[in-house]
């Protein structure tokens, strides 16, 4: 017990002292949400939008009066057919209805500018329900869960999926590969200490590091954010303790891959970070990959963790409906930690 | 290469570099001829390396003042990196290419044409024999021939003076020798060769050897005079008489 | 008594590179012995094989009776280690190192001290500086008393002395002395050649081969030929002129003058005449001594 001590005690004095990354590492997820809670929105307001009417009716009267009040368009004007190819391409309006009456039925044609495609199909998306059926009653909808449609709930559990990875797989592996590389390892294996001991030695350090910035981020999620509090944040704690333990065993088995810090830096990030930014759902959804994809997805932590947050944090729902998260997270974090033991006692 | 006719290839008056309330070189001065091996010899922490840097462009002196190959080394730091060789132990070539890779390299960074390039290449093969070892990565190579290849890619563009920062460490005994028997070569072609080493007979074979102590040059003079001024047999024993009371050493 | 360390054809390759290559050695108990060969000869290697964290492809080695393989855990107690590059933390002081690897072998440094002190000595005036602040005479020394900190019965160095100067490098040595003094069998590689004569007995390394083993004078004695010095005002002129006389084997620099070695028809006074000849007129031949550096020389040569 005393040389796990002092070898916790020896890896705290790497981290404190080591201010740059140390800040970094406390700052960046703080930053982070704040980025993507206020500045970065994919919300969409005031789309510009111009109407071309060939026959006027009550219908397509009430369609204009709903354009002008709703606060996801701003209503241009009516204009000519030929005008509105103009329009779009110099940047004027970024969205056209065409409102054609033939025998008394109106029917609707969307023209939107889809150089920004998350935009475009929000606008399309908005439009088409204001056209069909009643137009009235087309004004109210309901969202569940996130009244606001704050993109910022969205992106909590996403952030705190990729900065577990980040801090956990990167700062584990780097530090364990630096060791070999200064050739410190060899005196720590040379001594009577286990490797078991000197690889627990490494983990706890970052867990307790990581249960820190998980502390803050949940604070900051649910003060700063605003995420509604719930009895599901016991759950959250949890499941995020998981997460981090199998991202720690991540790191670990970089670490035992290779052999300087340098690899270490790409294999994590090229490896892990670039699959959780890209296809754990965090910023594309799953639901619109192509098969193969999805498939590779479910094969990515990040993903199972970042659904279950979503489901615990937003909608915030029962334990037994992210049991499934539960296990399969588990089930990874199991077969992951053994592989690096094994691959470390065997090549250390 | 040498910009003015000056005998000398090194001029260096009162030279210091202080970093915070530490003097790491303190008021040194000395003057290297055209064509000489000059050894310039030092304990650990004497302030070799920080002077080393100072000469070759890569860090401003705090006062004092030097000429390299013909240039300030207050004001013309660029043009000395151009005119001058170097080489350290510790890095020297590309590892993960190969000779004739790490050759065209640096005579490319240094502004040779390609047909130079190609005469060079031609000649260090035919000096060193070492022709079918130019598309052999340089980790490849055994570390005597690639301290060899080191020195000629230094010396590619010809320079007045090349600067050689412990080029021997763990080489073994017999390429060692080859490797002097190159600095010999060069130097009676009229380059200047300053060098550093912990191998004390390799200071026997220079023209004139300096030990700095303490930040400062506590003994200069050809390896005979200094033998006979110390009443030592070998160079190995003036160097320990010299560098004893060295206080820095912590 | 057994042997404090012995080898038994340890073979070990890196891909097709044969680092070891047959190693055969003994070593007894308190001997200061010296693995001498330049780098990339096997020294590290070998040092790894016997420190346990390396296993041979072929061959046995055992350290204290034990098989370095099989008893590794129990050899870890008794081994004391300092691997080729200073290894131990830049960013904790003195005192931490000492104090953490201390821990690691479960002693006090209390109970160490008279064994590290006269290591230790000109380290305890600064206790509180970061280890990759120290000089590098300190640093070795910093990492010498915690490679002693358990009172370890075997002291395995590789290449202590590199990249540090003369002064620090025959201090370094006269501590090695006083350990040996007190019955720790220390085994020691180098490339520098001249610090052989301070072993008791030496092997002399390339390739991954052992090319000879004996102490220093009698490696010295069986040099085969006779060994001149030569000496002229142009020292380069002489070398080139040597070598074209068939009654010299070789001829190289060494120090101040050249080696000479000879067969048996070479007549010292008929050479200075074909100096004399050839527009040297200065030269001066005379008997020298052998070093290690000498028979290296000649080892690697016959190959």
């Amino acid at each position: 017990m005393t040389i796990l001590r002092s070898l916790i005690r020896k890896e705290a004095l790497h981290i404190v002292r080591d201010r740059r990354t140390m800040v970094i590492t406390l700052v960046m997820p703080v930053v982070l949400l704040l980025l993507f809670g206020f500045a970065i929105s994919t919300e969409v307001n005031n789309v510009r939008t111009v109407v071309v009417v060939d026959r006027h009716n009550d219908q397509t009267r009430d369609i204009i009066e709903c354009l002008q009040v709703n606060e996801y368009f701003s209503f241009v004007g009516l204009v000519a057919d030929s005008d509105v190819e103009r329009l779009l391409r110099d940047g004027d309006a970024e969205a056209a209805l065409y409102l054609r009456t033939d025998v008394g039925l109106t029917s609707a044609h969307i023209v939107v500018d889809a150089s920004n495609p998350t935009s475009a199909q929000a606008a399309a998306a908005y439009l088409q329900g204001l056209t069909e059926g009643d137009a009235k009653k087309i004004a109210v909808t309901y969202t569940l869960y996130n009244p606001q449609m704050k993109s910022a709930y969205n992106f909590v559990p996403g952030i705190m999926g990729m900065i577990f990875i980040l801090i956990c797989a990167i700062m584990t592996s780097v530090s364990i590969v630096s060791e070999k590389e200064n050739g410190t390892m060899d005196l720590l294996l040379v001594s009577p200490v286990k490797p078991t001991t000197i690889i627990i030695g490494k983990l706890v350090p970052y867990f307790l590091l990581s249960c820190i910035i998980l502390a803050i981020m949940l604070l900051m999620a649910y003060t700063v954010l605003g995420l509604p509090v719930s009895y599901t944040v016991m759950t959250v704690a949890a499941l995020s303790l998981l997460y981090i333990i199998l991202s720690l065993s991540i790191g670990l088995l970089v670490s035992a891959l290779v052999s300087d810090q340098v690899s270490a830096l790409i294999v994590s990030a090229v490896l892990f970070m670039l699959p959780v930014i890209m296809l754990s759902g965090m910023i594309f959804p799953i639901d619109n990959m192509p098969a193969a994809l999805q498939w590779i997805s479910c094969a990515i932590p990040a993903r199972w963790y970042i659904s279950a947050m979503r489901k615990l944090m937003i909608q915030r729902l029962e334990f037994s409906h992210v049991i499934r998260e539960f296990a399969i997270l588990g089930a990874m974090t199991a077969a992951l930690l053994a592989l690096a033991l094994g691959k470390f006692r065997s090549n250390p | 290469m040498i910009k003015d006719k000056s005998p000398y290839a090194i001029t260096v008056c009162g030279l210091t570099k202080r970093f915070g309330s530490f003097t790491a070189v303190d008021h040194i001065s000395f003057d290297v001829a055209q064509g000489e091996i000059f050894g310039f010899l030092g304990a650990n922490g004497a302030g070799k390396t920080t002077a080393m840097r100072m000469l070759c462009g890569l860090s401003r002196p705090t006062s004092g003042s030097g000429m390299v190959a013909g240039y300030d080394i207050r004001t013309e730091p660029e043009a000395i990196k151009r005119h001058i060789g170097y080489m350290s132990q510790r890095f020297s070539l590309y590892e993960g290419l190969t000779a004739g890779e790490n050759i065209k390299l640096f005579a490319t960074v240094y502004g040779m044409t390609d047909s130079a390039i190609g005469r060079a290449t031609d000649e260090i093969c035919r000096r060193l024999d070492m022709a079918d070892m130019l598309s052999t990565l340089v980790k490849e190579i055994p570390i005597g021939w690639k301290q060899k290849l080191a020195f000629a890619v230094s010396t590619i563009h010809r320079p007045g003076i090349v600067f050689l920062d412990e080029p021997t460490g763990g080489v073994d005994p017999v390429m060692r020798r080859r490797f002097w028997e190159e600095i010999y070569r060069v130097s009676s072609e009229g380059m200047t060769v300053f060098v550093t080493t912990h191998y004390l007979d390799e200071a026997e074979y220079c023209d004139r050897v300096s030990i700095m102590v303490d930040g400062r040059i506590a003994a200069l003079d050809s390896p005979d005079a200094l033998k006979i001024r110390y009443g030592a047999a070998t160079m190995d024993e003036v160097f320990r008489t010299v560098a004893r009371d060295a206080t820095r050493n912590e | 008594m057994t042997a404090a360390i012995a080898t038994e054809g340890l073979t070990k390759s890196y891909g097709s590179v044969k680092a070891l290559d047959n190693v055969s050695l003994n070593i007894e108990p308190g001997e200061l012995f010296g693995l001498i060969g330049p780098d990339g000869a096997g020294k590290s290697t070998l040092h790894r094989i016997l420190a346990t964290l390396l296993k041979p492809d072929a061959g046995k080695a055992a350290v204290l009776g034990l098989d370095v393989v099989r008893y590794y855990s129990q050899l870890r107690d008794r081994i004391g280690y300092m691997p080729e590059r200073f290894s131990l933390y830049h960013d904790m002081t003195v005192m931490e190192n000492l104090r953490f690897f201390a821990s690691l072998f479960g002693v006090n440094i209390a109970d160490s001290y008279p064994l590290i002190a006269p290591v230790f000595r000109q380290l305890s005036k600064f206790p509180d500086r970061m280890a990759g602040k120290l000089s590098g005479g300190m640093k070795q020394k910093l990492a010498l008393s915690c490679a002693l900190i358990h009172r370890p019965e075997i002291l395995l160095l590789d290449e202590p002395t590199t990249g540090v100067d003369a002064v620090s490098r025959s201090e370094f040595w006269d501590m090695l002395g006083s350990l040996r003094e007190k019955g720790i069998t220390i085994v020691v590689s180098t490339s520098y050649m001249d610090e052989a004569t301070r072993c008791g007995r030496i092997a002399v390394i390339d390739k991954g081969r052992v090319l000879a083993a004996g102490t220093p004078d009698a490696l010295t004695r069986h040099m085969s030929g006779k060994l001149y010095n030569a000496v002229a005002s142009d020292m380069f002129g002489l070398l080139t002129r040597l070598r074209k006389m068939p009654e010299i084997t070789d001829c190289y620099t060494f120090g101040s003058t050249l080696h000479l070695i000879t067969t048996g028809r070479f007549d010292p006074a008929g050479a200075i005449g074909y100096l004399k000849a050839e527009g040297i007129a200065d030269a001066r031949i005379y008997p020298a001594t052998p070093g290690i550096e000498d028979i290296f020389i000649q080892l690697t040569r016959d190959d």
